[in-house]
């Protein structure tokens, strides 16, 4: 998107990213000069993992919210679609099947949020807040007896390793954001997620079938939040009944960190991972610095709603 | 000049990249209205922010009764007695007339509770006193259009003002609404309110205004005293250029061959068994005071509502639509009379605004975007339209309305359309636009396209028109060839 004519020095500054990537800078310098295990090469293994799996729920989230839409049952879908591969691993199908029936949960799952949201025009809010707990519910109903434990040793192995020092769930994170880049800016469905935030009624108007669009950045969100479920079975070696749950916080948290407005119409991929990036590091920083998990919460509780702050205050300045 | 109620002299302001104001000039006396005239992006609005107190200006000074003021915000403005009527409705349609009257100012009786009672007195009071009866616990949203606009200047008299400032308050009125302001606005003049009215109707502001002041690029371009002027010495102070022709010569003969046809075409109660014929190449004005059904029409043939009855053919063949998309696939373009809520994505580019249509045709065989296509499509339409931008790359929302319209304009010319409905495609734009907006419409007519064109301006649909249709009411009243078409005509089948 850079001009010609303009230097690179000039569109960095323009970008809002930017912004965003010299505050991460600060962050962790602040926390290195406190403590210096931060900065080890182990503790950034551990802490990319644990972002990835945040980010790429938050990847699925940011197409609906730059729909204007949300989906609060992130988490909860997460856990199902790990709970439901887990079952067909128990089950002793082949692990890529088994990796397939918990793709189409989620997929499901979104399906179903995207359609009373789109077709049935329920407010998303209110649509996705039920499915938070009824995914979570049909965990429950679904799970006799404990957690899943005797999932295949192939899958742990790979789901958890690394490949030239990169943990997989970076792997994969790097190439859905890719992915996910190339979609929302280079192709028509993108185009009209960015126009439907922007302007809904008269991007229908332009022959868009708005509906269709909608719907299927829900989906989008179900399948990111299963890619996550499933990494959670592999990090856990096991399917909890509790797994992925809260994770809409730190995802959604992510994704308006990250420049994205909740209004719609605005946001990126790259400010997405770094918004994943400043959650991740804020809390390895504070379990670090040895805060009590209490004041944990609290404080990225705060830093989400000034996030949203500063999200208002931009777009008044915009006018 | 001394004596003046109002002075504003010598303001300047500037927004990054445009120099908005320059050494502008504005005076009003007691009891004056006086008429602001100017392209868009001349500098009206800004001139009247700056005055309401919306936004601060970078020199010059305001003198109220001689006294040197400065206004941080627009609560300091009203406090000095200058109110303003916005040129956009800023009222709630879930509230009733009283309660949005007293919106901010509500009475209170003991123990802090609304005084209900009192406040709808004082608004029948302030309503009657405006010589219109408006149900004061009639919930905005069922109110016609003039009366909203009624309740906003009633809205703007409660603070007692001084000087009042109306920002095209006559847009969306039609015409016996129209006069019904004017005497509003002359009642206001013997109280001695100085007035001043923004309005991009030549005869309206002939009719109404004392005195005439013209800003163009942001600094005074003439002043003339209301009587001893006329449209053509307004337009060449406006645009100091003569314009050419308001309206252009049709260039091919009229071809018999039908494009579309509606037959029996029904939702109630805004349409009712609504039939006509559209041809090749022809403008077909459609006429109507404002709520005949015009707009509703319009949408039932995009799909964008169900009809309950009819039937569409389009080249002799029978269609449904049921989605604007099917209206676009089938080549039939909509211009919306709301570019702002159903015609642009304001906060998108030029260029993805004008390619929004046509998606299909700029994507590889990957589904990936081809810029180079997309950017030839978005730069062919802003040479052929002549729109003033900045580039392609331009934000829509900062462009002025005119060239939000060709924007608006371009999107559907780039399906290629056979029919083109054109819903009051110069609301709200200045004269130079809306004479290039009409050479637009003549032209494609004249290369084949099929035009409907809604308008309230009479003189629009008369000059444009090969044929006029009349609704009222939901239905069809009228269908006139241009030559039976006169205003007379026209007007009896509008209200009866």
């Amino acid at each position: 998107m850079g001009m010609p004519g303009t230097s690179l020095f000039q569109w960095l500054l323009r970008r809002r990213e930017s912004g965003i990537f010299l505050a991460l800078l600060a962050l962790a310098c602040l926390i290195t000069s406190f403590q210096p295990k931060f900065a080890t090469a182990s503790n950034l293994f551990l802490v990319s993992r644990q972002i990835a799996f945040t980010a790429i729920i938050a990847l699925g989230v940011l197409f609906v919210i730059l729909t204007s839409g949300i989906d609060l049952s992130v988490g909860s879908t997460a856990g199902l679609s790990g709970f439901t591969a887990a079952l067909a691993m128990a089950a002793g199908w082949p692990v890529v099947v088994a990796i397939a029936v918990g793709l189409l949960t989620g997929a499901a799952v979104g399906a179903i949020n995207g359609a009373i949201v789109s077709y049935v025009g329920v407010t998303p809010f209110i649509v996705t807040l039920g499915m938070l707990g009824a995914a979570h519910g049909a965990v429950l109903v679904i799970k006799q007896g404990d957690s899943i434990r005797n999932i295949p040793h192939s899958f742990i192995s790979v789901a958890n390793g690394s490949l030239f020092g990169i943990s997989v769930p970076v792997l994969i994170l790097i190439m859905l954001a890719v992915l996910s880049h190339v979609v929302l800016n280079h192709t028509a469905f993108g185009r009209r997620v960015y126009a439907i935030g922007g302007n809904e009624e008269a991007t229908a108007f332009s022959g868009v079938n708005t509906r269709a669009v909608k719907f299927l950045t829900y989906v989008i969100c179900g399948l990111a939040a299963s890619v996550t479920g499933i990494l959670f079975v592999a990090r856990f070696q096991s399917a909890q009944a509790d797994a992925g749950r809260g994770m809409e916080l730190d995802a959604i948290a992510a994704t308006v960190i990250g420049g994205t407005s909740l209004m719609g119409g605005e946001g990126t991929v790259a400010g997405v991972l770094l918004g994943a990036i400043i959650m991740g590091v804020i809390r390895n920083g504070l379990v670090l610095l040895e805060v009590s998990s209490y004041w944990q919460e609290l404080i990225i509780g705060g830093i989400i709603v000034l996030a949203a702050i500063l999200d208002v205050v931009r777009s008044r300045k915009r006018g | 000049m001394s004596g003046h109620l109002l002075e504003m002299r010598g303001i300047s302001k500037s927004y990054p990249g445009a120099q908005a104001l320059q050494q502008a000039n504005l005076s009003a006396g007691a009891g004056e209205i006086v008429g602001l005239l100017g392209e868009n992006g001349a500098g009206k609005s800004t001139l009247v922010k700056i005055l309401a107190g919306a936004q601060q200006p970078d020199g010059g000074e305001i003198l109220i009764k001689g006294v040197p003021v400065r206004f941080k915000n627009t609560r300091e403005a009203a406090a000095c007695g200058i109110s303003i009527v916005f040129q956009e409705f800023n009222l709630c349609p879930n509230l009733s007339a009283t309660e949005n009257l007293f919106l901010g100012h509500e009475m209170r009786g003991g123990l802090g509770l609304l005084s209900a009672q009192r406040m709808r007195e004082k608004a029948r009071e302030s309503f009657s006193r405006l010589r219109t009866e408006i149900d004061p616990n009639a919930l905005v949203r069922n109110l016609g259009v003039a009366q909203q606009q009624i309740i906003e200047v009633a809205k703007a008299l409660q603070q007692n003002p001084g000087i009042l400032i109306m920002d095209e308050p006559t847009a969306t009125l039609a015409d016996k609404e129209i006069q019904i302001l004017f005497a509003i606005m002359r009642e206001l003049k013997q109280r001695g309110l100085a007035i001043i009215f923004i309005s991009h109707k030549l005869n309206e502001v002939l009719e109404i205004t004392d005195r005439v002041v013209c800003l163009r690029d942001g600094r005074n371009s003439g002043e003339i005293e209301s009587k001893s002027a006329d449209a053509d010495k307004l337009v060449s102070m406006m645009v100091g250029r003569d314009l050419g022709r308001m309206y252009m010569p049709r260039q091919s003969k009229r071809s018999a061959e039908v494009v579309l046809e509606i037959r029996q075409f029904a939702r109630p109660p805004h349409v009712n068994n609504v039939s006509f014929q559209l041809r090749r190449g022809e403008i077909l004005g459609l006429a109507g005071l404002i709520g005949a059904g015009r707009t509703e029409l319009a949408r039932l043939i995009m799909g964008a509502d169900k009809k309950t009855a009819g039937t569409l053919a389009l080249n002799g063949r029978r269609i449904e639509i049921r989605h604007p998309a099917d209206a676009v696939a089938c080549r039939i373009g909509y211009v919306s009379e709301d570019r702002k809520r159903l015609g642009l994505v304001l906060g998108m580019t030029v260029r993805e605004n004008c390619t929004m249509t046509v998606h299909r045709q700029i994507v590889n065989r990957l589904g990936l975007i081809r810029r180079r296509a997309e950017n030839e499509i978005a730069d062919r339409y802003i040479s052929r339209l002549q729109m003033k931008v900045s580039s392609r790359e331009q934000i829509t929302r900062n462009l002025s309305g005119g060239n939000q319209q060709k924007v608006a304009l371009a999107k559907w010319l780039a399906i290629h359309p056979d029919v083109l409905i054109l819903d009051e495609p110069t609301r709200g734009i200045d004269v130079g636009a809306k004479a290039e907006v009409h050479q637009i419409i003549t032209r494609l007519a004249d290369q084949g396209v099929a035009i409907l064109l809604i308008s309230s301006e009479l003189s629009e649909v008369l000059h444009l028109a090969d044929r006029v249709i009349v609704m009222h009411q939901g239905r069809l009243t009228a269908d006139l060839p241009r030559e039976l078409a006169t205003e007379e005509a026209v007007m009896k089948a509008a209200v009866s």
